[in-house]
């Protein structure tokens, strides 16, 4: 098959590997070591999209980063990416490509009926034409911009593909593989530092590969492969390719996006696509170079228009030319290198100049090729739709801001070259300020917030010898003031042309009476006259004209038209680049993968799930688990057909009738030991702890220091100087950082640690009027009778040889005991109590049945403990000691506490005693009362009653103390529901507690 | 993320640790009366600095310590870190 613009002998392309690729349905072949851009252009494959507003046709204008054109629709290994850039996607068998932002196709484009409209879409069209009516925005504007914008479409399949994040710490980060990149890391490498090279492209070497330089009289290239191939052999050096540094932040996290997949055929499994590295250095190097501007002319975003250095890249690394009869437009030396390229491979170029003639090196080599040059002459306009067919071109008058004349020129490229701007991305996303050069009209980094230096063309040395120099001489400092050695490399010698300097010229002026469109931005479609019409309405700030015209905040962030704008707006305000300033660079550099910043935690490992020791037994018993934090719970345990309702009826009624089992592992558990621990937990609990009996466990209730109960919980004095707290599962980690902060920051003076044990005990609640009995049954030698062990008593005991902690404390509001086993012996527990229990009607019983039995008995909890709520709100001022300080008792003296008419907990049930009420319902008045409707409170918990056998809720509402036995409504907007309810006590179940001390 | 240097276990990524706030508030001493005003700047008022902060940090996902971070909070500057019994002056 034809690869009608591939060179025989140039490039870096494997010709022996043949790449079979599509690209919009049609099959071309490409090689080994393309990128989906060089082959196409090697088929003579230009028009590749449509532009942003316009539809315009797009071809290629980059080689690599650069590109704001070529992004593409890219089907592989059964995903599809969209905003691909083709000039980056290497060429693996079977990629699928397809232009985006163009209906039905990219040859025919409804909607580049925009483009003769574009006088209905001038800058800030969005802003001027869909402000009203206000309520077309949802059904009608949104809807048509969405689908009129926008580039590629995301995939909605699950994206299979591997994924992985990296840690690593380094004395040196060098961020880019050029001339820059290699002394410098070399050098510091050399000199004992940990060295990070990363390179962004498949190849290292960065502009060594396409420049006719000599480094120690090797080829640039020749001489890049060689200190690749030792950095590599070094065991202090990680060089890394296809990795691009997109982010610099604080403290010198770097962040980095390898593609280590993306170009494999037959990807190994666990080879990830992409990866992730955070990099921490201590100095970071900044040679990521610089891009070529272009000179801003008429219809210059028509197809075959491209970037000088581009074309030269495209000749030099994967020999295909982008034209075959080229012209080059330039302001400077450089695109005369592209010129001699193509003079080369027996391609003649015409070379326009806007300086006046002169002479350097370089012109005169040219010259003496016999290559055409035009001085003092610009591109007005390209001509051509999907294509440049010929060029019109002029003599500029003395100030440059008009033409002499107006010439066609043939050609079937135009290679344009405005000079080079640095790349400074990463030195200001580092803090660094940039400022401004006018020998290069460029902003270069200036001082440094963090541990970071630009070397070489990204800080504005556009020379080798120089820059060579900047390279090994700053990785020689930097490394020894980190390793303290001092061997230092000499710097070897180096050949290039020598360059002059470049015509201030960046923007073609219009001839009279035309009315070319311009465009400095192309992924935007930003045009001259949209920048200017900003100017006019009045924008000043640079960063108010980017976001009304919209200039640079495409992917590329306009890289390559950036400081084009900028000009623009000097000219026009009739200031200076640096007084006009510049628009924030942010991280990323490019745009990079959801699925790389996602990395590993998908699916099961989407965040950690903590499963309690007898989660197996659960799952065999049909258990339905809900998230409580990490911990997965059981819910209910589903029987037959039964629904969560029924099934936790069922549970709850079977502790109250019988016995029931619930796995309580997951309450936090917090060992707490010193001779002040008493003295501690008097402290932290608002109830009195100094005299509390070895032996016995207390309820109590702490606060923040705002007087808002922070957490409930029991806690037992094991032994003299040792007790051991429960908190609830929610606030398990928060109370252990409450209680070391008082610790270590207050009161450092009271001997006495703390240390979580949540994960160390298993805990199985055994509630019910039979529980002492299955309890008796576990543990035949102990005496658990009432006397010997009440309520809120503690004893060991002896579990078939394991040492057993048994509690009587009581959620459900039953006879019931807490049996707490090391957690690896909790499955055997949980088995024995259930074995024991069968003749008593043992039924396990989940978290809803949990509810159900503390709501009907009134026990608050994380609903009711919400952050708002001090102990009288929840009932629990009978806690609170008046006699000893604590955590947060000053506050509880605040006016608004104290008020008449406080908020308190209450109960509610359905006058109909049958519609359940939706928690988060409101309570009010006149539930038809005109919005907003007053509200005296919320519902906080529901159940329903398996002792009443109702419906029955715990709210939390205005003058609770006062409220018994009124009637209001329970409104839920949400489920739409309206129920008159009457006020009750909290405690809807055994008001005295009789049966906790039975 | 910021590069945090624990006194106890040296140089660690911010992942491991949970931010405290200001670490120069000092707790009113128990059982002492204390006016509403003084108490309530104690509950509520923060400065919020531009520039040197001295704040706490609490070693979560380490030695479970809490300590004293000197930082810029513009720049993140970290000029030091200590211990909760030394001083940061």
């Amino acid at each position: 098959m034809s690869q009608s613009h591939r060179l025989i002998n140039e490039g870096l392309i494997n010709r022996n590997k043949e790449i079979v690729f599509k690209f919009n349905g049609k099959k071309y072949i490409g090689y080994e070591g393309d990128t989906l851009a060089s082959a196409l252009l090697a088929n003579g494959v230009h028009l590749v999209g449509r532009s942003f507003k316009y539809h315009r046709p797009r071809g290629f204008f980059g080689a690599g980063v650069d590109e704001p054109n070529a992004k593409l629709q890219i089907k592989l290994n059964n995903h599809s990416e969209p905003n691909v850039n083709a000039t980056e996607i290497e060429l693996v068998e079977g990629i699928e490509a397809t232009s985006q932002n163009c209906w039905p196709s990219v040859e025919f484009d409804i909607g580049a009926i925009n483009n003769f409209l574009n006088k209905f879409f001038p800058a800030g069209f969005y802003y001027k034409t869909f402000m009203w009516p206000k309520s077309f925005w949802y059904k009608v504007y949104e809807p048509f911009i969405r689908k009129a914008a926008g580039l590629g479409i995301a995939s909605l399949k699950k994206d299979k593909e591997r994924y992985e994040h990296k840690y690593e710490y380094c004395d040196l980060l060098v961020t880019g593989s050029g001339p820059a990149g290699l002394s410098s890391a070399y050098s510091a490498a050399k000199n004992g530092a940990k060295v990070i090279l990363a390179e962004d492209k498949p190849r290292f070497g960065g502009s060594l590969l396409t420049d006719d330089v000599t480094i120690d009289n090797l080829s640039g290239k020749a001489w890049a492969d060689k200190i690749i191939t030792e950095l590599k052999e070094m065991p202090n050096v990680i060089v890394k390719n296809r990795s691009q540094v997109f982010g610099y932040y604080d403290h010198n996290m770097m962040v980095m996006f390898e593609r280590t997949g993306d170009h494999l055929k037959n990807k190994p499994k666990y080879t990830p696509r992409q990866r992730l590295w955070y990099i921490r250095a201590k100095e970071v190097l900044l040679s990521t170079g610089s891009i070529e501007r272009p000179i801003v002319f008429g219809n210059n975003d028509t197809p075959g228009v491209f970037l000088s250095a581009a074309a030269k890249e495209y000749i030099k690394v994967y020999g295909v030319l982008v034209g075959k009869k080229p012209l080059i437009f330039t302001n400077n030396d450089s695109a005369y290198e592209t010129a001699l390229e193509f003079k080369k491979q027996g391609v003649e170029p015409v070379i326009l100049d806007t300086r006046e003639e002169q002479s350097s090196e370089l012109i005169d080599n040219v010259k003496n090729q016999n290559i055409e040059i035009k001085f003092s002459y610009a591109v007005i306009a390209a001509n051509g739709y999907k294509k440049v067919k010929s060029a019109q071109i002029g003599k500029l008058n003395k100030d440059k801001t008009g033409f002499e004349n107006n010439e066609i020129i043939e050609c079937d490229c135009i290679c344009v070259s405005g000079f080079w701007t640095p790349t400074v991305h990463l030195a200001s996303q580092s803090g660094n300020k940039l400022k401004f050069n006018d020998q290069i009209d460029a902003f270069v980094p200036d001082k440094s917030k963090q541990n970071e230096t630009s070397i070489g063309a990204s800080k504005g040395t556009f020379n080798l010898k120089e820059t060579l120099e900047e390279g090994f001489k700053t990785g020689f400092e930097v490394s020894k003031n980190i390793t303290n050695n001092n061997n230092s490399i000499s710097i070897p010698n180096s050949n290039e042309a020598k360059k002059i300097s470049h015509d201030k010229f960046w923007c073609s002026p219009l001839p009279k009476g035309k009315n070319f469109k311009r465009f400095v931005d192309f992924q935007n479609d930003v045009a001259v006259s949209d920048i200017e019409v900003a100017l006019r309405e009045g924008y000043r700030s640079i960063e108010h004209v980017k976001r009304y015209t919209t200039l640079g905040m495409a992917t590329d962030q306009g890289r390559t038209s950036n400081l084009n704008g900028l000009q623009l707006v000097a000219d026009v305000e009739k200031k200076i680049v640096p007084q006009v300033g510049h628009t924030t660079f942010r991280p990323p550099f490019t745009p990079i993968t959801i699925g790389t910043i996602v990395g590993r935690e998908v699916d099961m490992e989407y965040m950690p799930i903590r499963k309690t020791p007898m989660h197996t037994w659960h799952k065999k018993n049909n258990a339905v688990f809900v998230d409580a934090g990490a911990w997965k719970r059981p819910r209910y345990y589903k029987q037959g057909n039964e629904t969560l309702f029924e099934a936790a009826k069922r549970e709850a009624k079977n502790v109250r009738d019988h016995v029931g089992i619930c796995d309580v592992t997951t309450l936090g558990k917090i060992d707490i030991k010193g001779p002040d621990a008493a003295e501690f937990l008097n402290r932290v609990y608002t109830n009195a702890w100094l005299k509390l009996p070895v032996g016995k466990a207390r309820y109590g209730v702490m606060l923040r220091e705002d007087g808002i109960v922070m957490d409930d919980g029991t806690t037992t004095r094991i032994s003299e100087n040792h007790y051991h707290m429960t908190t609830t599962t929610a606030q398990a980690a928060n109370v252990l950082s409450h209680l070391e902060y008082y610790l270590q920051i207050v009161w450092p003076e009271l001997n006495v640690n703390v240390i979580s044990t949540t994960e160390q005990w298993a805990g199985a609640a055994l509630a019910g009027p039979k529980s002492r009995d299955v309890l008796a049954k576990l543990f035949p030698n102990l005496d658990v009778s009432n006397e010997a062990l009440p309520f809120m008593g503690y004893v060991e005991g002896d579990l078939f040889g394991l040492k057993a902690r048994i509690f009587r404390i009581s959620f459900s509001g039953e006879l019931a005991y807490e049996i707490n086993i090391a957690s690896d012996y909790g499955l055997f527990m949980w088995e024995k109590i259930m074995e024991a229990g069968k003749e008593f009607n043992i039924q396990p019983y989940g978290t809803e049945a949990l509810s159900t039995l503390r709501i009907e008995m009134g026990h608050v909890a994380g609903p009711e403990l919400d952050g708002r709520t001090i102990p009288y709100d929840v009932s629990l001022e009978g806690l609170v000691s008046k006699k000893k300080d604590f955590i947060g008792k000053r506050s509880l003296q605040k006016e608004a506490f104290n008020k008449d008419g406080r908020q308190k907990i209450v109960g509610l049930v359905p006058l109909d005693k049958k519609s359940s009420i939706p928690e988060g319902s409101h309570l009010v008045v006149d539930k038809n009362a005109k919005l907003p409707n007053p509200k005296l409170g919320h519902v906080s918990s529901s159940c329903w009653s398996v002792e009443n056998n109702n419906p029955f809720s715990l709210a939390i509402v205005k003058d609770g103390k006062n409220m018994i036995g009124k009637k209001l409504f329970a409104v839920s907007p949400l489920k739409n529901t309206a129920i008159e309810v009457e006020i009750i006590s909290s405690h809807y179940v055994d008001h005295e507690g009789k049966r906790v001390r039975s | 993320m910021l590069n945090i240097k624990c006194p106890y276990c040296g140089d660690r990524s911010q992942k491991e640790f949970a931010y405290g706030g200001d670490g120069t508030i000092i707790r009113p001493e128990l059982n002492k009366d204390i006016s509403d005003e003084k108490w309530d700047e104690f509950v509520y008022l923060r400065k919020s600095p531009r520039g040197k902060h001295i704040e706490l940090w609490h070693h979560i996902a380490g030695c479970r310590q809490w300590f004293k971070v000197q930082r810029d909070t513009v720049t993140h500057e970290i000029f030091k870190t200590a211990k909760m019994n030394e001083e940061i002056k």
